[in-house]
């Protein structure tokens, strides 16, 4: 009997936490129920990109994405569409702005505007099957370079293309390939950076989760290029699931001979294993990477020596980030020129982005370089969700910055980003409504820098506290005149002494945000006002006199008796000596009459709040 | 293992994701309706799947439709082949269904007594 039908089921970390297991157990018992097993067959995926709208399926050859599935909607799935070819209309993805139901994939637009090379298999095989990833093209590019290219051809062929690091530093990828290869030492080692730890990101779980074996690919291919025989993939302990699924693909890579010795009978053998960190921001940091890769503290050591030439156990190494890795194969098989054909001049290809915050379909994308911000946030992101306003958009975790809406229109590249002082990154995303304070964010990502500091160098051991410090009574109201200035002055020590990445990059949160969002400093400083109304020493409850109906439920929700008055009498009151700020009342209030004040002084202006 | 047969591999393995390319030549598109169904579609269409399986013919795909007003003829199929009109056929059966894998499918006659409707 042939198979009729192909059903997807997104197994990413995302879609597993939304119970997608639950939806395939369920659709396993309807199709068996209906006798379609011979027919209908379910394929479980890595992460198929809109994270938000999971559990999603994707059935092919229609192509009907369903969202949201639950368990419960099994037997209809099952019963209308796989029995009766009539796909489930109120399970479709239904495209907000057209008001109309996509019945294929592709006519959605969060699909519709990407472009996926290095995330093409994810979503559309199954990554625990290594015949399927054959089956796309797989190992066809290691076949091709150890049996018919020289070393140099090969990393000619990736200077050429013009790649660079997707760890976000954006260094050329063949040049370090070319340190390595250069270096005379019989032992060698590549490694895969998994070490992802920006808040937000996840990019490299979802491409070790849902193709596996292109990195394994990937870093066999470098392997043969640069005369190494053995290579580490360093993931964190927090991605069980991409341990369980690199660890599957390499035993079936051993079994089929792609990895060993002597694969596909030649004289090349390499063989990979996985380290398991245990998630320390530090160690993406290469040299700090080594150290635990090692089983040592993971703290990083002053470069030059670069790994090239003193790497894992002091032999020369090649580091490359996840998304590196799994570029090389298409380079290796279409060739340098068609990957210059994608994205930009200076920053060729494309980029996966992991889009998150506030914003409407967050999840994985991937976009060809030079993309702008604005396409990437509004017509792929879909927009503010809650009809907000938009804000800023923060790309480079603790080490980049924020772009605020009149730089919406810059292309996505290397150069552009860092002319806006932040940084590619490796493709954390988050998206940030009127609602936010950004000197509240820069004290967030300064709490992260602050907390994963080695502390093995004083600049950023102390440095990053003292800023962090500064940044904490200026959201308490607490500001001095001179905080700003201190800030600039212990940022540029940070930068130009600190030993390595973490901390010359800590400051880009506070100098971005005070560059873009001056106002918003001076405003909690000098005026002790929060315009955003995030931060709580400074903001202050009131209710209208006016709106007021004296129901009584903004006193019962209070938790610290902050509100008084009698049912029915007069107009409620907030006393803010013992308002703790939480919102209970606005929450519970059934008439909008509870208002927030960006701070004390201004909140006398504001008509009709008499009463604050 | 050698290139050639990780070739091979690929070659017999390509087929199997067949269904996720929708590159077909050739579509049969099976009416199952509710009174389709009740005309017994669901045994013409497993005598497709059956034949398509058994001559290996990974160019085809099969894929269902609901009711198209045409109650009296069900079973009803339709036989698309890439710049050919799309022919209809009615009252079908397992062994009628057979027959049109082997002479239309495959040879490309389609089989003018099962015939009710040819659209451009």
């Amino acid at each position: 009997m042939t198979r009729r039908l192909d059903v997807l089921v997104c197994s990413g970390a995302a879609c597993v936490s939304s119970h997608s297991a639950k939806v395939r157990e369920a659709l396993t018992q309807e199709i068996s129920r209906q006798g379609l097993g011979d027919e209908v067959r379910l394929v479980e995926t890595g992460c198929m990109g809109p994270c938000e709208l999971g559990p999603v399926l994707l059935v092919y050859p229609d192509g009907a994405f369903y969202i949201r599935v639950q368990p419960g909607d099994a037997a209809e799935i099952v019963e209308e569409h796989f029995l009766k070819g009539r796909p489930v209309q109120r399970l479709l993805w239904e495209d907000p702005e057209a008001r109309r139901i996509a019945e294929k994939r592709k006519l959605v637009p969060f699909f519709e505007k990407q472009s996926k090379i290095v995330l093409a298999n994810c979503g559309m095989i199954d990554p625990e099957n290594i015949e399927e990833y054959i089956a796309a093209n797989g190992y066809e590019a290691l076949g091709v370079a150890i049996t018919e290219k020289t070393s140099e051809q090969l990393i000619q062929t990736i200077i050429d293309s013009g790649l660079r690091g997707r760890g976000g530093a954006g260094f050329s990828t063949g040049l370090k390939w070319g340190f390595v290869a250069r270096e005379e030492s019989p032992t060698k080692y590549v490694v895969c950076n998994g070490d992802e730890g920006d808040p937000g990101a996840f990019m490299d779980r979802s491409l070790l989760e849902g193709d596996p074996h292109s990195i394994i690919e990937g870093m066999a291919i470098a392997a043969y290029a640069t005369g190494a025989a053995k290579g580490y993939i360093y993931v964190r302990a927090e991605y069980p699931l991409a341990i369980k699924r690199l660890r599957t693909a390499i035993e079936q890579a051993r079994h089929e001979g792609l990895l060993g010795e002597r694969i596909l009978e030649t004289g090349f053998s390499f063989d990979l294993e996985v380290r398991i960190g245990a998630g320390a921001f530090v160690c993406g940091e290469e040299t700090a990477l080594i150290a635990s890769l090692e089983g040592q503290r993971g703290t990083p050591l002053p470069r030059p020596p670069y790994p090239s030439t003193v790497g894992v156990f002091g032999k020369p190494t090649l580091i490359n980030n996840v998304e590196t890795w799994a570029n090389i194969r298409h380079i290796i098989l279409h060739g340098a020129e068609w990957f210059r054909s994608v994205g930009t001049d200076k920053s060729p290809g494309t980029k996966v982005f992991a889009l998150s915050g506030n914003v409407c379909n967050t999840g994985l994308v991937e976009v060809p370089m030079g993309t702008t911000l604005r396409e990437l946030v509004f017509d792929i992101g879909g927009g503010i969700p809650g009809g907000k306003g938009f804000k800023a958009v923060q790309t480079g975790g603790p080490s980049g910055g924020c772009i605020p809406a009149e730089h919406l229109d810059t292309p996505i590249d290397y150069e552009s980003l860092k002319a806006l002082g932040t940084i590619m990154g490796s493709g954390g995303v988050i998206v940030m409504d009127e609602d936010t304070c950004m000197v509240n964010i820069a004290k967030f990502f300064l709490d992260f820098s602050c907390d994963e500091s080695c502390g093995k160098c004083i600049p950023c051991r102390i440095g990053t506290r003292q800023m962090k410090g500064i940044l904490e009574r200026i959201t308490e109201g607490q500001g001095r005149p001179d905080d700003v200035g201190k800030l600039r002055e212990l940022a540029s020590v940070l930068k130009a002494t600190s030993l390595c990445g973490l901390g010359q990059a800590a400051p880009n949160p506070v100098l971005s945000t005070l560059e873009h969002f001056a106002d918003e400093y001076d405003a909690h400083i000098v005026d002790h006002r929060c315009p955003a109304k995030v931060c709580k020493p400074l903001i202050r409850y009131g209710i209208d006199k006016s709106q007021c109906r004296s129901c009584d439920v903004c006193r019962k929700a209070c938790p610290v008796e902050a509100i008084s008055g009698t049912p029915g009498g007069g107009p409620y009151v907030v006393d803010d000596e013992v308002c703790i700020r939480c919102g209970s009342c606005a929450d519970v209030c059934p008439f909008g009459a509870i208002h927030v004040a960006a701070g004390a002084e201004v909140s006398v202006a504001v008509p009709g709040n008499g009463a604050i | 293992m050698k290139l050639e047969d990780l070739r091979k591999i690929r070659e017999r393995a390509s087929k199997d994701l067949n269904l996720r390319k929708g590159d077909a030549r050739v579509h049969v598109v099976i009416g199952m309706g509710t009174s389709g169904i009740a005309a017994g579609a669901r045994d013409v269409m497993a005598a497709f799947l059956d034949e398509i399986g058994k001559r290996n013919l990974a160019d085809t795909l099969v894929t269902q439709t609901g009711e198209r007003g045409l109650a009296s003829s069900e079973p009803v199929v339709e036989v698309r082949i890439g710049g050919q009109p799309t022919v209809v056929y009615g009252e079908m059966t397992a062994d009628k269904a057979r027959r049109v894998v082997v002479d239309h499918v495959v040879n490309g006659n389609p089989v003018s007594e099962y015939v009710i409707e040819v659209r451009d």
